[in-house]
């Protein structure tokens, strides 16, 4: 992944966000990294509670009314976007950047017509009401719904889960934006229908030549759809890479781990799948030095006080630990 | 070893419109099948697992066995006794032998109680108050790898993997027969996934306990079932032994379900056979094979003649006009 702003459609610099709890002020990303490059779909993978939401909804700027204002930037189409106005954010948003959520039922409005919905949602667009209708039909037919037209006019329970889910994908491309961030958008899926959002996202993304910044704890779907990959762990990207660097020489302990914990890279049976020991730390009392030392195989006497540095291992393939540094 | 529970030809019907309703609209048929035709067995201490896409009746299957809906057709038999003619106080002892551990870990906890008095609470049901509750609360938790000081918690304060053991502490508690797991990994991590999976090996292989999961998770069910079921659209499209299943798959459906499973290496070799279309509804149910309209194999005669049921080996059957040769996963 470049280092340089010019080619990344977004980049995350040194973005850490705290949150006010009753029992002290909880860090949820320390100094975050994460840059995503033109026309490419970068992967966030990382166990629950380790800051993937709070990193979505930093970058869409609606983090919880108990987090305090984002240390650092996030650049995005050369515009910094926590310096924004909430009316400036309010134009980028489902404009230039869209989002899709992980269960479509609670996306759609469930008592008001795909159509209605699919037209009210270009609001910022001068068309006629005409051609926004024929705007919603072709982008229906990309995402493969047979009979659009009268499709149209029907109400979201009145689809599978699996076209709910590509009615979400339509309605966030409409506007062709340069980032479509998709949020574990396959979790209520089975297996085929999986395969086909994942090829559908490949094919409409070649298409608009946006980026698409995928959020998943799915190992085998991130192996299948990403270009990039950052690893998160405790509110902190511990490793990023390309995806054959992460997938074929993980850098980081953590990394490691999780791919070998995943039962389907485990081809012969097993009664006792492996785990990772040990328990995410507490955010609100964080250890000192790295935060992976007590559940790690690698763990050195440095590991205890000094925080790792971010380095890159080989072209484009970061990592922050103590192991094999220079 | 014997069978603990043996389901033959079990169907489960809902109404989805009123009888006068239906006769204003002229449908002669206001149900659906949920589960049409479900014959198969668990033996003692024995995984058994049932895969197939949301909607596609596992859970029905699943509430119906447990006697929680009523049956329309079939018969459901458990350690020799008759289930679906069972009357109440014979219910009663029967849902001391069964147990669930539920899909949703938080939300089958109530958030008012603290996990001693939820894990306890089947004995309070099944009135064995005599003993000491607080004893039991900590034996349970041990059991499922949980420190004694969990008892005092409050779901909330409980993270997704202990709250899925709790949920297991208290499925164990009237120490039941057979236990069944409604996606007893959905929503947790890999890493958290294997903890909860090798504790259900570990307490089978200690208690000898039978296992009735559902999933949809490919990647789980080698690891932990001895014996598989395909579901489609209520019906078993095949089922054997989880290794027959997934080393020679031979129903078109299963081989698709195999075969979409997305691997985690970036350079897989992905063979795959996409199924066209979308999953018909139950109310209108596909003529002959109902998996014809998504088959990639379908010919004239399956749009038409409900495929018989095949006995290709051992305690492997599917229902298939051309089911796939062994190994030769893409021809017929």
């Amino acid at each position: 992944m470049t280092q340089e702003t010019s080619e990344n459609v977004l980049s995350v610099r040194n973005l850490s966000v705290d949150y006010a709890t009753e029992r002290g002020s909880l860090s949820a990303l320390r100094h975050v990294n994460v840059d995503v490059p033109k026309g490419s779909i970068v992967g966030v993978v990382g166990e629950s509670g380790c800051g993937k939401s709070t990193l979505i909804s930093s970058i869409i700027r609606l983090l919880a009314d108990n987090a305090n204002t984002p240390n650092g930037t996030i650049d995005f189409e050369g515009r910094d976007l926590l310096s924004l106005s909430q009316d400036e954010m309010r134009g980028i948003r489902g404009n230039r950047m869209s989002i899709v959520f992980q269960d479509p039922m609670s996306t759609l409005n469930p008592v008001i017509s795909i159509g209605r919905q699919m037209i009210d949602i270009q609001h910022r667009s001068h068309k006629t009401k005409a051609e926004k209708r024929q705007r919603s039909i072709d982008m229906l037919t990309s995402v493969g719904i047979p009979d659009p037209t009268n499709r149209l006019d029907q109400f979201p329970h009145e689809f599978s889960g699996g076209m709910q889910q590509r009615i979400s994908i339509a309605m966030a491309l409409q506007a062709e934006p340069a980032l479509l961030i998709a949020d574990e958008p396959t979790t209520a899926l089975d297996a085929t229908l999986e395969v086909q959002i994942i090829h559908l996202l490949k094919s409409l993304q070649a298409d608009i030549g946006c980026s698409i910044l995928f959020i998943s704890h799915h190992l085998g779907v991130i192996a299948e759809l990403c270009d990039y990959v950052v690893v998160m762990y405790a509110g902190e990207v511990v490793e990023q890479g390309t995806v054959r660097d992460i997938f074929h020489h993980p850098a980081h302990p953590y990394t490691a781990m999780l791919l070998k914990c995943d039962p389907a890279s485990i081809s012969t049976k097993t009664r006792s799948l492996p785990t990772i020991k040990g328990e995410i730390p507490d955010l609100v009392t964080l250890p000192q030095g790295c935060v992976f030392k007590n559940r790690c195989d690698r763990v050195m006497q440095q590991c205890d006080s000094k925080v790792p540095m971010w380095r890159e291992v080989k072209n484009a393939h970061f990592v922050s630990c103590h192991w094999n540094a220079p | 070893m014997s069978n603990i529970l043996e389901v033959n030809n079990l169907r489960v019907r809902f109404r989805v419109m009123s009888a006068l309703k239906a006769r204003y609209k002229g449908v002669t048929d206001p149900f659906i099948d949920a589960v049409r035709d479900a014959s198969f067995s668990i033996k003692e201490a024995e995984t058994f697992t049932l895969v197939g896409e949301s909607g596609s009746g596992k859970s029905t299957l699943a509430l119906a066995v447990a006697g929680l809906l009523p049956t329309a057709e079939g018969t459901i038999n458990f350690a020799g006794k008759e289930v679906t003619t069972m009357d109440r106080s014979q219910m009663q002892e029967y849902r001391r032998n069964i147990s669930f551990i539920w899909q949703n870990p938080t939300g089958s906890l109530s958030p008012r109680q603290r996990v001693s008095a939820l894990i306890t609470e089947p004995y309070i049901v099944h009135g064995m108050r005599d003993r000491d509750l607080n004893a039991e609360a900590i034996r349970l938790l041990k059991m499922v790898g949980l420190s004694a000081h969990f008892a005092d918690r409050y779901p909330h304060q409980l993270s997704g993997g202990q709250a899925r053991r709790v949920g297991v502490a208290r499925a164990l508690a009237l120490n039941p027969k057979l236990i069944i797991a409604d996606e007893p990994t959905a929503g947790l991590d890999v890493s958290v996934q294997g903890e909860i999976l090798n504790l259900l090996n570990r307490l089978q292989d200690d208690l000898g306990v039978s296992i009735f999961v559902i999933t949809h998770n490919l990647n789980i069910v080698r690891h932990i079932s001895n014996r598989t079921a395909i579901m489609y659209l209520g019906r078993f499209a095949e089922q054997g032994f989880t290794d027959d299943i997934f080393e020679s798959p031979r129903h078109p459906y299963t081989l698709a379900l195999l075969s979409a499973n997305p691997k985690p290496n970036p350079d897989a070799d992905m063979e795959r056979i996409e199924l066209k279309g979308e999953v018909p509804g139950l109310m209108n149910r596909p003529s002959g094979c109902e998996f014809h309209t998504r088959c990639p194999f379908s010919a004239e005669n399956c749009t038409e003649v409900v495929p018989p049921q095949i006995d290709v080996s051992d305690q492997h059957t599917l229902t298939c006009h051309y089911p796939r040769q062994e190994n030769n996963t893409l021809s017929p």
